[in-house]
């Protein structure tokens, strides 16, 4: 991959996003075995540097090196660097100082990663994890596969994302990853929670979900929260979830061979009814298993060298 | 006014005076006289245009309070470096100038730097806070004299206040400068509201938040009769409606700083808070807008917003950073780079923007003055041929935040004489 950092699906070519996915199903099949363990990586340090709570990134990211051999460090620095405790520079420099190989950064700002990566503070590969509402591409990365698995491809097939656009970075890495593979998504959401210039990105976009669900391949739906209603960018939980929520009728709507997707943690009951989120539809569960081989084909692609992952040797060459 | 230090006597040879023809300029006393003095020292202004001293509206000199980002110190001599012989100095100090001793005391450490003129402006509202108006006749009953009234960094986003805030300057010639933000509409705002800032995740400032208030400022001014002044403005809409309201006859005037005049907000793409301002910067047609309203007199003056901060404010995540940049010492490069090589302005035009019309609007008597035997010597001697690529490590603001750092800009101040007293001589500061 020619790229030494992983920050923005924007930066992902089609060649470099069919690698990361080919990679990631030939991981995937390590999972399968009863010792789910490769050398790839041994001797490399990994650390997890999280600067917002997020569990689920965070074990995903820690199973995926550990299953490569990495030393795997969790570093959890909450809090801003406003109010107390170090900056990120600091903090940048110390994991420099350690030799960390990678960084893998969930920041609550966006740009995190970015300047993380850019600023001329560490010379490890930095992975975006989560950067405030900007992106997420390794979620992105890992819905595309799902998506493969599920449909046999991504080119082509039309896409739903639905809710908060605005505030999700979800939404944002995914846009950039699914019209780089070539599908054709719709943007739904109440015309308060799209980001103004949406015209610009490579999507269409509706207020309306109804209209959309009956050509769709797959939907996904992403996590409201529920203080948004009191900035006013909808006015009842209630509302929302008529308006824009997915339950058992609407799910009826989607063409048979359709999935359902949330990248989670969900509000059941609010954009997805527990009906839809348990039904066979659903790939929830199956994206959380994703998230790990293709987290693994990023870490190997950054740090481990071009031969084949699996039986490789632990030799890397990539920086 | 510091012409105790003048000493001198001054003839400034050769240099074209307002950009026309090459003539002399002499200085005798501390004011301009008619013919060269006996025994003058000669300044070679062969090549250069010169121009009366330069008046800042809008400087943050950080003292009192964050002597670590400027002090009245450096920033005067950052001042002087860039042409300027006088600085409205910002009410945003900790103590807040909301009283005549904080005035009194900004003016005095002007005075004993000596590099120029600090005008402290006066905070309109107690502790900046927009809830009662600070005692505004006592500072301008104070030494400080204080004339125009912000609380910069903050709108005075209630009317009511506002119009109180206006109609009480009449009664001794002040002005409210105002910093047109609505606040709701810029809650946690990170930058300008548009399809990049969808993109990178970064909290829109929208344009309407500046608009809105200007808007609803101009009217109070032509209710109140009374002289309002928009700080940095920075959208293609302002303009419009400051256009509208001069049209109208109201008594408006407006100010847009030298990086709205240059840069453009796909700076942020890289996520690096030296391009973080407030407000911030716009889009390409709002550039051209304010270019264009600079040219033909809609916005009145040039000011720079100058916004030191230390290392650390600005060596962040973009979210967490300061806002503001740097700004005396580029002002003038920046000028000629985008209305004077543009042919928007001639020279003539730049003096009238950053020199006559802000003394008049500060109520300056002794700046702005068009070389008129009597009058006090500010001038700046500049070199429009030169060029020079911008070094933060060169400046004299103890501050290097600035956004113009690696690139090429036009002219150098070659001569800046205060009071007929020279703070900048060879394009070096003055050691006093």
């Amino acid at each position: 991959m020619a790229n030494r950092h992983l920050l923005s699906t924007a930066d992902l070519s089609v060649d470099d996003a069919n690698l990361i996915l080919d990679t990631a199903e030939e991981l995937a099949r390590v999972a399968d075995r009863a010792i789910k363990k490769l050398p790839t990586l041994r001797g490399r340090t990994v650390v997890n540097l999280f600067f917002e709570d997020s569990t689920r990134t965070r074990i995903s990211f820690e199973t995926a090196a550990k299953r490569l051999s990495a030393d795997v460090i969790n570093f959890s620095a909450k809090g801003s660097s406003v109010s107390k405790g170090e900056s990120l520079k600091d903090t940048a420099l110390t994991l420099e100082a350690m030799g960390a190989d990678a960084v893998v950064v969930r920041h609550w700002a966006s740009g995190g990663a970015y300047r993380l990566a850019n600023a001329g503070w560490i010379r490890s590969s930095v992975v975006n994890a989560g950067d405030g509402t900007h992106e997420h591409p390794t979620q992105a990365l890992l819905d595309a596969f799902t998506l493969r698995r599920r449909l046999g491809s991504v080119a082509g097939r039309r896409i739903a994302i639905v809710g908060d656009v605005l505030h999700s970075r979800v939404a944002r890495s995914n846009v950039h990853l699914l019209a780089t593979l070539g599908a054709e998504v719709t943007l739904v959401a109440p015309p308060t929670l799209l980001p103004l210039g949406v015209d610009g990105w490579p999507c269409a976009h509706s207020y309306d979900l109804d209209p959309v669900l009956p050509k769709c391949d797959a939907v996904m739906m992403l996590r409201v929260q529920r203080e948004r209603m009191s900035q006013a960018f909808f006015p009842t939980e209630r509302e929302y979830s008529r308006r824009y929520g997915l339950h058992a009728a609407r799910m009826a709507m989607l063409p048979e061979h359709a999935v359902v997707m949330h990248p989670g943690p969900m509000n059941r009951g609010l954009e997805i009814s527990a009906e839809v989120a348990d039904s066979v539809r659903s790939t929830i569960t199956e994206q959380v298993a994703n998230g790990v081989s293709v987290r693994m084909a990023v870490l190997y692609l950054l740090l481990g060298g071009a031969e084949s992952a699996i039986g490789n040797d632990e030799k890397g060459s990539a920086r | 006014m510091s012409a105790d230090n003048s000493g001198y006597d001054y003839v400034i040879k050769g240099a074209r005076v307002l950009g026309g023809e090459p003539g002399g300029v002499y200085v005798s006393g501390g004011v301009f006289v008619e013919s060269a003095p006996q025994g003058a020292r000669v300044i070679d202004g062969d090549g250069c245009v010169v121009l009366p001293g330069l008046v800042d509206l809008h400087t943050h000199l950080r003292e009192p309070g964050r002597e670590d980002a400027e002090t009245v110190l450096t920033g005067t001599r950052a001042a002087a470096a860039g042409g300027f012989t006088a600085v409205h100095a910002m009410a945003n100090t900790d103590p807040v100038a909301d009283t005549a001793g904080v005035v009194e005391q900004v003016w005095r450490l002007g005075r004993e730097a000596g590099y120029c003129d600090v005008r402290p402006v006066g905070a309109v509202t107690v502790g900046l806070k927009g809830e009662r108006l600070a005692e505004l006749g006592a500072m301008a009953d104070s030494a400080a004299r204080v004339r125009v009234f912000s609380d910069d960094g903050h709108c005075v986003s209630d009317a009511a206040l506002m119009r109180r805030a206006l109609e009480y300057v009449k009664a001794f010639g002040g002005v409210v400068a105002q910093h047109a933000q609505e606040p709701r509409l810029t809650e946690g705002a990170q930058m300008n509201e548009g399809e990049l800032s969808g993109v990178l995740g970064l909290q829109g400032w929208p344009s309407v938040a500046e608009e809105a208030i200007i808007a609803r400022d101009v009217l109070l001014a032509a209710h109140t009769d009374s002289r309002l002044h928009v700080c940095h403005l920075s959208t293609a809409g302002s303009v419009e409606i400051v256009r509208w309201a001069k049209s109208r006859g109201y008594p408006v005037t407006a100010e847009v700083t030298p990086h709205h005049l240059l840069l453009t907000e796909d700076l942020i793409k890289g996520y690096d808070p030296v391009y973080k301002v407030n407000p911030p910067l716009r889009s390409a047609s709002d550039v051209e807008a304010v270019r264009a309203g600079l040219a033909d007199g809609t916005i009145d003056v040039v000011a720079t917003d100058h916004a030191p901060h230390p290392v650390e404010a600005k060596d962040c995540e973009w979210a967490v950073a300061a806002m503001g940049m740097l700004g005396l010492e580029t002002a003038l490069s920046v000028v000629q780079r985008t209305m004077v090589e543009t042919g928007l302005l001639d020279w003539a035009g730049v003096a009238d923007r950053m020199s006559v019309r802000p003394a008049r609007i500060g109520g300056l008597a002794e700046h702005g003055r068009l070389f008129e035997a009597g009058a006090a010597a500010n001038l700046v001697l500049v070199d429009p041929q030169a060029s020079r690529v911008i070094e933060p490590k060169g400046l004299q603001s103890l501050s290097r935040n600035t956004p113009f750092a690696g690139m090429k800009l036009p002219g150098a101040v070659v001569a800046t004489l205060l009071h007929g007293s020279a703070t900048v001589l060879d394009g070096k500061v003055v050691e006093r």
